[in-house]
């Protein structure tokens, strides 16, 4: 692999017109990178899921080269009925279409800084998105304005790239009082690629960022997804995952609650079939005092599939008056069906109200029982009781019109 | 202040500070194949025991010290500790109590457990182990009527070798992790209990471990086998001198519970936590691990744990046999500089296996707790249950308290439920009890003791209230 890594790091950097100290830069990831190589199961937060062995199953042979020169054409068609909204369009990793036709112009701005660094994270994905990403922006909110409508960012992969390593990088800076509601949705039909994508949120005072991830369409990629978010005073973030359609999905999220009365909410659904394996591992910072996290995962797994939630709730001494929470619920509806979890609490401070709880298992047969009772047949039942346990989960997303999208989108009936 | 106040003020934290001035047989220091020698020799142990340690010993080398522990400690140097330490008036065993050495008996005592077994009323037997052997064994006579065995492990491998053999290193490989391994190479002595089939025994077994001589790890192997049918009770408590270095703690006990048979493990570990400054202190790094081997078998774990620099221990229970249940209770409590890393594992392989995890942890001043536990359900454990609850009160901001438990469902037909808690002592509760006469620290300690009590009414009686006077002991001056 590090043979390939080299040569295809060449060939980008050859057709990009990249300042020789910029190419230095990327060299060095590159080389942090080779040493460290794909998260495996030795490491701590890979435990659950060996990043190393699913891409040598999955994929075989990466390759890292893409060619970023020519445009690719945008299929209108699967973008979102109904809901009017702004675009970012990303075609098998390039970027395709900024478009904020429903806001005012000089609220937003929007920065190229392809030639920064991410340094939020110092695993080794985070090296290799450092040493690929080869355009990256920065959108700014400016003070006071809130989004009329919201933004949707589509990751678009089609048939012409296949084996192949992909890396995207986005940062959000929110000023005060302002607020965005951002929609991921993927869209995929190519196969067995590795998508790597950070994203960077900066919440100034009383923004609310309101971020939804949905994974919905069968495919089988590999992705990797994560969000960090730091936030001052009163700032409010809402973070909701739907994971179920790629082959492996991991979201990591962090969340830095830096000022006082910050509060982030975490809420995600794994619906997984065949032999799925996802994850989602959270941390959430409380770094000051009056700070509230609330965190609800729930999963359905059928077949062989796996899914996997870590998540962690650290108190400093100086967080008083902290309340995090955080509920993991799973319905494992086969027999080689898994779930794993590590509901972690990390608490250095006396007047604080943390829990967590996590359950896993089969349906409840009595509640079956009981809508058979009334007439129902079993599949009827199931669906019934599975809707139910994941529309508590849908019923936590804030905002009404993108709450019926999703609910559209996962077949929810009430 | 003068030195004898000082003394006095000392006693009052650790009453089982003091030390034993007492002639010692040591092996030389350090480790390696001679000393493991030493040892096998010096027990008079036959072949395949020495080939037991040195086996262990090989696997040893290739080990490397763990280090994902959220407690760390400064590098231990293997070389420089002694791996046996004896009274020397122990070299030509006494027959009976009565030729026991006065200052061993004197010693036992001060900390409250009279070997003599006329002063003895409540009927425990007592295996009592000194550094590294076993000074005296009572009741032994009225247990072997039942056919009971109770010994030290060194008499029962010359005694028993075919039960020691059979199962001496079958829960607890001599493969295991670091320390046990280096247990299985160096063990010096422990306890040895074998209940019969059917047989429930009267009364409870206890072992009580002291180490005294300095710069001694002290190793010990507990094995309790529990034959079909039996039930068996026994429990465990543990004191050392104040001394300003750490002491090394590496023990090894293994339980095994055969059809129907029931292992309740009790422990109430009082060893030198050290000084207000964290000076000092015994590093407690204990592997406990219990074989539900039979259908319907039972082992439960109930732990105190106040004492110790360092506590790092998991006690765990492997449910192999269909329809066996594991249990769990315990309560840390870590105040000035202790640290405590500790929890349980319960992995599911049979049918209709159950487990219940309780544990409660408080922490004080500058201490760090953390909760860590497993629950592994297999994919052949169907129809099993887990439950968990860890509930953590912390006391001031210099201190943590963390939970840590790895969930592993891989059985649709198995249920596990988790729920964990961190908070202080609310105010209303303090004014409540403030307001109807008790002082801050009353108040603190009756709350605490509620606390505590789902666990600590799971110890024998006499036990428990050891117990909720520890748990008072060792919080004293952390309100306020």
């Amino acid at each position: 692999m590090k043979e390939q890594l080299q040569k295809d790091f060449n060939n980008i950097v050859k057709n990009l017109s990249l300042s020789k100290k910029d190419i230095e830069i990327k060299q060095f990831y590159l080389d942090n990178f080779i040493n460290k190589g794909f998260p495996n199961r030795r490491e701590e937060d890979w435990k659950f899921s060996d990043l190393k062995q699913i891409i040598k199953k999955d994929i075989g042979e990466l390759s890292f080269y893409s060619d970023y020169t020519y445009t690719n054409k945008i299929d209108t068609s699967v973008f979102v009925d109904g809901l009017e909204h702004n675009k970012i369009v990303f075609i098998n990793g390039r970027i395709e279409k900024i478009d904020f036709d429903y806001e005012q112009k000089n609220k937003i701005e929007i920065i190229d800084q392809s030639e920064s660094i991410n340094k939020l994270n110092n695993n080794s994905l985070s090296d290799l998105n450092n040493a690929f990403t080869n355009k990256s922006f920065k959108i700014l909110v400016k003070k006071g304005y809130q989004l009329a409508k919201p933004l949707i960012i589509y990751h678009i992969t089609n048939s012409q790239i296949w084996s192949k390593n992909i890396n995207l990088r986005l940062e959000f800076e929110l000023g005060e009082n302002s607020s965005l509601r951002l929609i991921d949705l993927f869209n995929d039909s190519s196969e067995k690629n590795f998508l790597n994508i950070f994203y960077n949120f900066n919440l100034k005072e009383n923004a609310v960022l309101k971020n939804y991830k949905v994974d919905r369409f069968d495919n089988k990629n590999i992705k990797y997804s994560f969000n960090n978010i730091d936030q001052d005073k009163n700032s409010i973030s809402e973070t909701f995952v739907l994971s179920a359609g790629s082959n492996f999905f991991k979201n990591e999220i962090n969340c830095n609650l830096n000022g006082k009365y910050s509060s982030a909410f975490v809420n995600g659904i794994f619906s997984l079939n065949n032999s799925k394996h996802h994850e989602i591992r959270t941390i959430i910072n409380h770094l000051t005092e009056n700070t509230k996290s609330y965190q609800l995962i729930k999963s359905v797994l059928e077949d062989s599939s796996k899914a996997a939630y870590q998540g962690k709730i650290f108190v400093n001494s100086e967080a008083q008056k902290t309340d995090g929470y955080q509920l993991s619920k799973a319905i494992l509806l086969n027999k080689d069906s898994e779930f794993n979890a590590k509901p972690e609490l990390e608490i250095y401070a006396d007047d604080v109200k943390c829990s967590h709880g996590s359950a896993s298992g089969s349906l409840n047969e009595d509640s079956i029982f009981y809508l058979m009772s009334r007439g129902l047949n079993y599949l009827q039942s199931r669906e019934l009781l599975i809707n139910g346990f994941l529309l508590d989960v849908v019923e936590k997303i804030t905002d009404t019109e993108i709450k019926n999208l999703i609910k559209n989108l996962i077949g929810i009936k009430e | 202040m003068d030195n004898r106040q000082k003394e006095i003020e000392n006693l009052k934290d650790y009453k089982y500070g003091f030390s034993t001035d007492i002639e010692n047989i040591r092996a030389p220091k350090g480790l390696n194949e001679d000393v493991i020698k030493f040892i096998s020799k010096i027990k008079k142990e036959p072949k395949w025991m020495l080939e037991f340690r040195l086996k262990a010993f090989e696997r040893f080398k290739l080990l490397k010290e763990p280090d994902w522990q959220k407690p760390k400690y400064p590098k231990i140097d293997y070389q420089d500790l002694y791996y046996y330490s004896a009274p020397k008036s122990m070299d030509d065993k006494p027959k009976s109590l009565d030729e026991l050495d006065p200052k061993l008996l004197e010693t036992y005592k001060k900390l409250g457990i009279p070997l003599q077994e006329q002063a003895r009323l409540n009927g425990i037997a007592v295996d009592a182990v000194f550094d590294s052997v076993s000074v005296a064994t009572t009741f032994r006579e009225e247990l072997s009527k039942l056919g009971i065995i109770f010994c030290p492990i060194s008499e029962a491998i010359q005694n028993h070798p075919e039960l020691v053999k059979k199962y001496l290193g079958s829960v607890i490989p001599t493969t295991d992790h670091f320390f046990a391994t280096l247990n299985s190479a160096v063990f010096t002595d422990g306890s040895f209990a074998y209940i019969p089939e059917g047989i429930k025994c009267p009364m409870e077994l206890s072992t009580y471990f002291r180490i005294n001589a300095s710069n001694t790890g002290q190793f010990e192997r507990t094995l309790i086998v529990a034959d079909k049918g039996s039930y068996v009770s026994y429990l465990e408590g543990c004191t050392a001198p104040m001394r300003d270095e750490n002491q090394l703690h590496a023990a090894n006990v293994e339980l095994i519970a055969l059809d129907d048979a029931e292992i309740k493990y009790s422990t109430v570990q009082n060893w030198y936590p050290g000084d207000k400054d964290g000076k000092g202190g015994i590093y407690n790094f204990v592997t406990k691990r219990g074989l539900c081997k039979g259908r319907n078998s039972k082992i439960s774990w109930t732990q105190v744990e106040t004492g110790s620099a360092i506590t790092w221990k998991y006690p765990s229970c492997i449910l192999k046999g269909d329809n066996s249940v594991g249990e769990f209770y315990s309560i840390a409590i870590t105040n000035n500089h202790q640290k405590a890393d500790t929890g349980t594992k319960m992995i599911h392989l049979g049918k209709n296996t159950k487990s219940k995890i309780i544990s409660k942890g408080i922490s004080a001043g500058f201490s760090d707790m953390t909760y860590r536990g497993l629950v592994d359900i297999s994919p052949k454990a169907s129809n099993s249950n887990n439950y968990t609850q860890c509930d953590s009160l912390l006391m001031g901001n210099k201190c943590g308290a963390h939970t840590v438990p790895y969930i592993k469902n891989k059985n649709s037909e198995s249920n596990i439920a988790h729920e964990a808690t961190t908070s202080k002592i609310s105010e209303e509760q303090l004014h409540y009890c403030q307001q109807r006469g008790l002082n801050a620290e009353e108040a603190v300690g009756l709350i605490v003791n509620g606390f505590c009590k789902e666990v600590l009414q799971q110890l024998p009686m006499e036990f428990a209230v050891e117990a909720q006077k520890l748990v008072g002991i060792s919080l004293e001056g952390s309100v306020g």
